[in-house]
């Protein structure tokens, strides 16, 4: 067990420093970011003071020693444009987040779930058929269509809802069904194969011959054991939902970490771009650990694999 | 619904259970034109190898089937009501209340996430509308009855809490909860330790004597038919080929399976302690072969066992044989 641990730990780290190699690289391909803060025909020098101040003068290999050097002593550095800390920047926009994502996350579940129960109790029907075209529509809708189409049809057409911006329920509401959409696809696929094997279940069986009502059955035996499978993946889908949502949050301009990302893209400002995703990528890495870990406890079988 | 008084407990009537793919294109005939009957209080046995489609005649008995499977043909007739028309409300008041079943696999049969005193009073409440206290005591009395030691600790523990052999018990307790008419129990295949295997067989048999139910046991096991029952069906790819009272069958078995089966039962007294296994394999039950259906593996067979299904043949002293033997065999003897 000690050695599971420690070989997903290993794995772990690994993978954190290639996203770091990997993020630092691509950022400095986007182009020169003192372009962008100096006004239109500075001089050189200009240029190279702004250059020499943010140490974009030394030798790539350099950078990245430092970058990596500070981000040990868990400072991940200044922002070039609004000239503060990074993590800052970071907590700041940190609640909004969190609260879209939950909302999203509740609104993918009540969808998610009673469809999935819904689709296993009538499989090969009606409605299970309308629930597989709905996951599929789900699953490959991209964020960005499914909220322009909510803004023209909330928004501009029929002017119930703010296409942007915080603050009222009312601003929550597209941007969390845009971000749920493919959460509630991906709950409800599977709600319904976890219910499925629950429903082949020998208690389920044992359930119906001592004449229980169906909702009874399905309600209590099946619902409860059906879940647990569900409830963890909506843990990690959490985690994921504040770390995706750029696009969203960027369509409805939601003051969240994925639009700081888009602005710190659009201004080529290098350290709000290389926190953000380090930081997104170390909570990735994080829930992932802790499930395998759990999961190794819970199952022998795992965790004697070699 | 025309009441016909000399019906016993049970009468089951050409009965055919199919399971279908999901395309309609396999047909499995899992259980193929059966007919049985069992009266009041009596020990029936089912033998048969594994796929015989021994549990699916059983879930069809009670009609808890997998969606794949179908109940095509046939009549069941339990205390003169016809269990295949019964609508699915109706036949909510017959589960666990006048035909209870106990599963094949203990291990599994009982809900991990609940209570075993929740899970026995269950019956109880739905049936008898009981309240949870008073089916939780009824669960206590039960625990006791199938002798489960300190049953109030055991009432409030969840079932990973318990041994395979106690489980069972478990199991045959919410079983015996309403006082069924009828208890079906399949064998468990996990097989459990002798000892625990032979007290829970106990258990059964003064269960039934002390409720006076009747008892339909499923098994591999002709020693135990020996032990337990008063009459015994024989199935074989779905079909009963030889059916009557145990102690006939097994001192004359009409039907060359049969025969076969009771060589195979190894005997204490064999002090070579062999075990003549039937050579060959049961026919894949979505493509059965034309004629009888142990044709292939038969010693006795030949030509017309090939080329023509053998009906169920009716021979003296309320038995059954589906083989042309049998029917030679009666020919002779009526001349
Ligand atoms: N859900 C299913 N779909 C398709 N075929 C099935 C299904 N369940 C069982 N069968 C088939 O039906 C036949 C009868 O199965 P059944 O479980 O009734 O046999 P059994 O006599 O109880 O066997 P065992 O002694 O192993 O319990 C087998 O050939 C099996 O493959
Ligand atoms: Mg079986």
């Amino acid at each position: 067990m000690k050695q599971f641990v420690t070989r997903r730990l290993g794995y772990s780290l690994l993978s954190l420093l290639v996203l770091s190699l990997t993020i630092f690289f691509f950022v400095r391909v986007t182009g020169d970011p003192a372009a962008l803060l100096v006004e239109p025909g500075a001089s050189e020098d200009d240029i190279a003071a702004i250059h020499h101040k943010f140490g974009l003068d030394k030798p790539l290999w350099a950078q990245y020693g430092l970058f990596m050097m500070s981000l040990l002593r868990g400072d991940f550095g200044q922002s070039f444009y609004y000239q503060t800390p990074v993590l800052d920047l970071y907590f700041d926009r940190l609640p909004n987040s969190l609260l879209l994502a939950l909302v999203a996350m509740a609104f993918s579940l009540a969808v998610g779930i009673p469809t999935g129960i819904l689709a296993a109790v009538r499989v090969g029907r009606f409605w299970d058929s309308a629930g597989k075209l709905f996951a599929l529509l789900g699953l490959s809708l991209p964020s960005f269509f499914v909220g322009l189409v909510l803004i023209l049809l909330f928004s501009v057409y029929l002017g119930w809802l703010p296409s942007s911006g915080s603050g009222g329920v009312l601003h929550i509401l597209m941007p969390a069904f845009a971000l749920g959409w493919y959460f509630a696809a991906a709950h409800m696929r599977l709600t319904r194969s976890s219910m499925l094997e629950v429903l082949g279940s020998e208690y389920v069986k044992l359930a119906r011959l001592k004449g229980l009502p169906q909702s009874w059955v399905i309600g209590k035996h099946a619902f409860k054991n059906a879940l647990i499978p569900v409830v963890t993946l909506a843990g990690i889908n959490l985690v994921l939902m504040i770390n995706v949502a750029v696009v969203v949050e960027t369509v409805f301009a939601w003051p969240g970490v994925g639009r700081l990302l888009y602005e710190g893209i659009s201004f080529r400002d290098f350290p709000v771009v290389q926190g953000i995703v380090i930081m997104g990528g170390t909570m990735i890495v994080v829930v992932n650990l802790l499930v395998d870990v759990v999961y190794a406890v819970i199952d022998p079988r795992i965790r004697l694999e070699k | 619904m025309a009441a016909t008084p000399n019906r016993p407990l049970l009468e089951i009537d050409n009965l055919s259970t199919h399971y279908v793919s999901a395309q309609g294109t396999r047909v499995v005939r899992a259980v193929d034109d059966v007919s049985l009957r069992i009266s009041a209080g009596e020990t029936l046995g089912i033998v048969g190898e594994s796929g015989s489609g021994k549990s699916t005649l059983a879930l069809s008995i009670l009609r808890v089937l997998p969606p794949a499977a179908q109940i095509v043909s046939g009549q069941m007739w339990f205390e003169n009501e016809d269990l295949v028309r019964k609508t699915d409300t109706e036949m909510r008041h017959v589960r666990g209340k006048r035909i209870a079943m106990i599963l094949q696999d203990p291990m599994a049969s009982l809900n991990p996430l609940f209570t075993i005193g929740n899970q026995v009073g269950e019956p109880i409440r739905v049936h008898e509308g009981t309240r949870r206290a008073a089916a939780w005591r009824r669960a206590c009395d039960l625990l006791k009855a199938v002798r489960i030691p300190s049953p109030e600790t055991r009432v409030t523990q969840f079932p990973h809490e318990m041994s395979g052999g106690m489980r069972q018990r478990i199991v045959g307790a919410i079983g015996i909860a309403c006082e069924p008419r009828l208890l079906i129990a399949d064998e468990p295949t996990t097989s459990l330790d002798l000892t625990i295997q032979a007290q829970y067989l106990s258990l059964l048999r003064d269960l039934q004597r002390e409720h006076g139910l009747a008892l339909i046991f499923i098994t591999h096991n002709l020693g135990i038919v020996a032990k337990m029952c008063d009459q015994l069906v024989v199935m074989y790819a779905g079909r009963v080929v030889e059916s009557g009272p145990v102690s006939r069958i097994f001192n004359a078995p009409a039907h060359p399976y049969t025969k076969a089966l009771l060589n195979s039962i190894p005997r204490m007294t064999d002090n070579r302690n062999r075990l003549t296994a039937i050579e060959g394999q049961p026919p894949d039950l979505s493509s059965l072969p034309r004629g009888c259906s142990f044709a292939a593996r038969c010693p006795a067979a030949f030509d017309r066992c090939h080329k023509e299904t053998p009906p169920e043949f009716n021979l003296e002293g309320g038995r059954t044989a589906r083989c042309w033997l049998a029917s030679v065999a009666m020919q002779s003897g009526a001349a």
